[in-house]
């Protein structure tokens, strides 16, 4: 019924559309896009700044909305962490081997920084910066590439000053004049060569990932339940918090499984796990707040860690829900779990990693 | 690149496996000869009892000794799985289609889940009317169908500098071909009106997608009115989300992250964006640091897929069935040939179909394998006459920085073990 009702819906609008429109293209299908709707999804930015809001930000508040918002994936100075973009440095270095292609030594346009920016970043909660604050981040890449002084301020009327090291850096693909017609020779068939040998083995290097066979996986597939009695003891083997063990709900659990995965390019849990962007989770329930060694934690967890926080329902719950109203100058970047069964599930999954 | 992978060879572990099973063959070979082999002597529980009754899955998965055959990741190669790439197993496949659910993944945020009802196409910039269409709408419109391959712009894109990866999965499994089912994108235009937009020779459209990355590409004029569709079923079915469900764009020919998916919007512009995808990256550096860009062909290109590191030959000597993928942006595959000595001398290879136009091409090359070593190649040829060329010929022109576009001829070399390593030739 609901569905009939929704496609009853649709045809009403369909049918205003074709009445509203004077010109309706061939077959009258759609309707008119409002003015809203349009300036709600435009918002491309072109290389002559076309496209760009008002509003202007510095390179000062750009540090710190960069610190908050993109250092942990970036690094504090745009160098990157790990294998997350680097967005500073690499100046000259497009001719060498491996060049560092970063927004200063390689990018063309400046518009694209602050388009995507705009509408792709932060990772996780984009599209959460206002105009205002994307000027900033922009100035303070800018400033990390030696591009702008530090007193800067980037606006939609100094945009078009700002100059570009790699801007007459591309040719439009030559392809057609450079290779198709030495690469359009009748091909040889006999004799090609006197002698071949092999100048290199992919063995050597060993970097392709192992595969798990299909038996193996067959046998897994086939016996879910003892594997998992098999890896049950070691689970249920919490030394700091006995009792909630047994109580959890696996199917709560499971749920929380899928719900981590929004977590994962940060986090790390389970056997082996490492701190990775963010700190690595295990046995995090009931743990004392910011105490995992070797990661560097924010002010705000500084803090909490000094008063003694502790991760119990209500804190994780919190936090999860809204990062930033319980830990303000956190490093993580995502927005939060909007719905209060996501929290429940992630809550019983993370109980359910051994410390 | 940091190399923090190790593990064993795939292909070695591929080997044992497969020998094994022959080995096991041969003794029952043997005991065949005083009893004969027991799974036709005696009854198997298969041809007693019951299998599974219908329902048992609504949907279907293969069966679970299949169960190798999956998409893999090189988790070296990113930073996480939700900016990342996996790759096609074409080494276990064979004709032309890739299926859905082993087809790669490309995502820039991750895939996402958009339901059909909270689908909406816009239609804006240089047209005759700014217009929004529902996913009911888009299936008013007369369909059109097309069998397309879809290859990302940095397939085979680590083997630039050298042999790296050992698994044709790896080295050219970044794409897929599919039967798309959907609307002419030129429909579309027209529905909204290309009057306002004047000369159509210079302008442009930008098409967007609808998850966090905003993925954007511009796409010119001309080829947005050629061939490419608003696609909404694969293969006979809807898209799969990492495939862009509810609908996504099907640009013939052209590299992989022009296919937006979850397509939203659509914009007539008289001039290229210049989005992230078509600036900092999907731009090839040559040698003296100058980048070439927008070059959106894929050039003719093809790759054995068996025998390969994954798919090692373990029936020793005898009938041999070689057999690999062609493909091309600008047309059909007209003739692949085989080299089995590293280019010394080829054999034209049988094409399972004609080539049809910006699809894979199937070819086999059937030998009597007397068991020596082969240092096996593949070599497309398209219907503009172009011939795939070696890594050196490609090296002499771009250097080795160019991280796409690798159309390079693929050689394994295949041991007397039946083994297969991925390797360099002179």
């Amino acid at each position: 019924m609901l569905k009939y009702l929704n496609s009853l819906t649709a045809i009403t609008l369909a049918t205003m559309a074709i009445a509203t429109a004077a010109d309706a293209g061939p077959f009258g299908l759609g309707r008119a896009a409002t003015s809203d709707e349009v300036a709600a999804w435009n918002l491309d930015v072109r290389p002559d700044g076309s496209g760009l809001p008002v509003g202007a930000g510095n390179v000062e508040d750009g540090d710190v909305l960069f610190a908050d918002n993109c250092a942990s994936c970036h690094g504090d100075f745009a160098e990157g962490r790990g294998n997350w973009p680097k967005l500073a440095g690499g100046v000259d270095t497009l001719d060498h081997d491996d060049p560092l292609k970063t927004v200063g030594s390689y990018w063309p346009y400046l518009s694209t920084t602050w388009d995507y920016v705009n509408r792709s970043m932060p990772f996780g909660n984009a599209q959460s910066l206002s105009a205002d604050e994307v000027y900033a981040v922009v100035a303070y890449i800018l400033y990390s590439n030696d591009m702008v002084e530090d007193d800067f301020i980037l606006s939609n009327e100094t945009f078009l000053d700002v100059e570009m090291r790699n801007a007459d850096g591309f040719i439009i693909d030559d392809r057609a004049e450079t290779e198709y017609a030495q690469f359009s020779a009748a091909p040889c068939m006999e004799n090609c060569k006197a002698e071949v040998e092999i100048t290199m083995r992919a063995l050597v290097l060993d970097v392709t990932p192992e595969e798990e066979d299909a038996e193996a996986a067959a046998q897994e597939q086939s016996a879910p339940v003892s594997k998992t009695k098999a890896e049950a003891p070691a689970a249920a083997a919490p030394v700091v918090v006995p009792v909630q063990e047994s109580a959890l709900d696996p199917g709560l659990v499971a749920e929380g499984a899928k719900v981590f995965k929004k977590c994962k390019a940060c986090h790390q849990v389970g056997e082996g796990a490492k701190n990775k962007t963010g700190p690595l989770l295990n046995g995090i329930a009931g743990r004392a707040v910011g105490t995992i060694e070797g990661f560097r934690y924010s002010k705000s967890f500084q803090e909490l860690s000094a008063e003694g926080a502790v991760w119990d329902d209500a804190a994780l719950a919190a936090f999860l829900a809204k990062p930033k109203a319980y830990a303000p100058k956190t490093k993580m970047s995502f927005a939060g779990l909007k719905k209060d069964s996501d929290i429940a599930a992630m809550i019983a999954y993370l109980k359910s990693v051994s410390p | 690149m940091t190399v923090s992978f190790k593990g064993k060879s795939p292909s070695r572990r591929a080997f044992l496996k497969g020998a094994a099973t022959a080995a096991g063959a041969l003794a029952t070979a043997g005991a065949a000869r005083a009893a004969g082999d027991p799974l036709i002597t005696e009854v198997q529980p298969w041809a007693s009892g019951f299998g599974d009754g219908v329902d048992e899955t609504p949907y279907g998965l293969p069966i679970k000794f299949e169960s190798d055959v999956v998409r893999r990741n090189v988790e070296w190669l990113t930073a996480d799985t939700i900016s990342s790439i996996n790759f096609t197993p074409i080494h276990a496949l064979d004709g032309t289609i890739t299926p859905q659910g082993c087809a790669f993944e490309r995502h820039h945020s991750g895939a996402i889940e958009l339901a059909k009802e909270d689908y909406r196409l816009m239609i804006n910039g240089l047209v005759d009317r700014e217009l929004i269409f529902t996913y009911a709408d888009l299936e008013r419109f007369p369909r059109v169908n097309q069998v397309n391959f879809l290859e990302c712009a940095a397939n085979t894109g680590m083997e630039w500098a050298g042999a790296q990866l050992n698994g044709a999965q790896f080295t050219h499994g970044m794409i897929h071909n599919m039967e798309y089912s959907g609307v002419s994108l030129r429909t579309i235009l027209e529905e909204a009106g290309l009057t306002k937009a004047g000369d159509l020779k210079d302008k442009w459209i930008y098409v967007e997608g609808a998850d966090a990355s905003s993925n954007g590409r511009s796409i010119p004029m001309e080829k947005a009115l050629d061939d490419c569709i608003l696609a909404f079923k694969a293969n006979g079915e809807a898209l799969r989300k990492e495939h862009g469900y509810p609908v996504r764009l099907v640009v013939p020919g052209w590299e992989g992250n022009m296919w937006i998916k979850w397509i939203r919007r659509i914009e007539v512009t008289d001039a290229p964006v210049e989005s992230r995808e078509e600036t900092s990256k999907y731009t090839d550096t040559l040698a003296d640091g100058t980048s070439r860009k927008w070059t959106w062909v894929m050039d003719a290109k093809s790759v054995v897929t068996s025998p390969s590191p994954q798919s090692p030959i373990t029936h020793g000597k005898g009938p041999l069935v070689i057999t690999g993928l062609a493909w091309s942006g600008n047309g059909a595959i007209k003739r692949v040939d085989v080299s089995r000595d590293g280019g010394k001398t080829w054999a034209e290879a049988r094409l399972a179909a004609p080539g049809q136009k910006m699809a894979l091409t199937r070819f086999y090359l059937d030998i009597d394998w007397d068991g020596s070593e082969m240092l096996l190649q593949s070599r497309a040829m398209d219907e503009t006459g172009y011939v795939q060329p070696t890594k050196t010929q490609l090296r002499a022109v771009r250097g080795l920085n160019s991280i796409y576009h690798n159309n390079c001829i693929q050689t394994w070399w295949v041991k007397e073990s039946g083994e297969a390593e991925n390797v360099e030739v002179s």
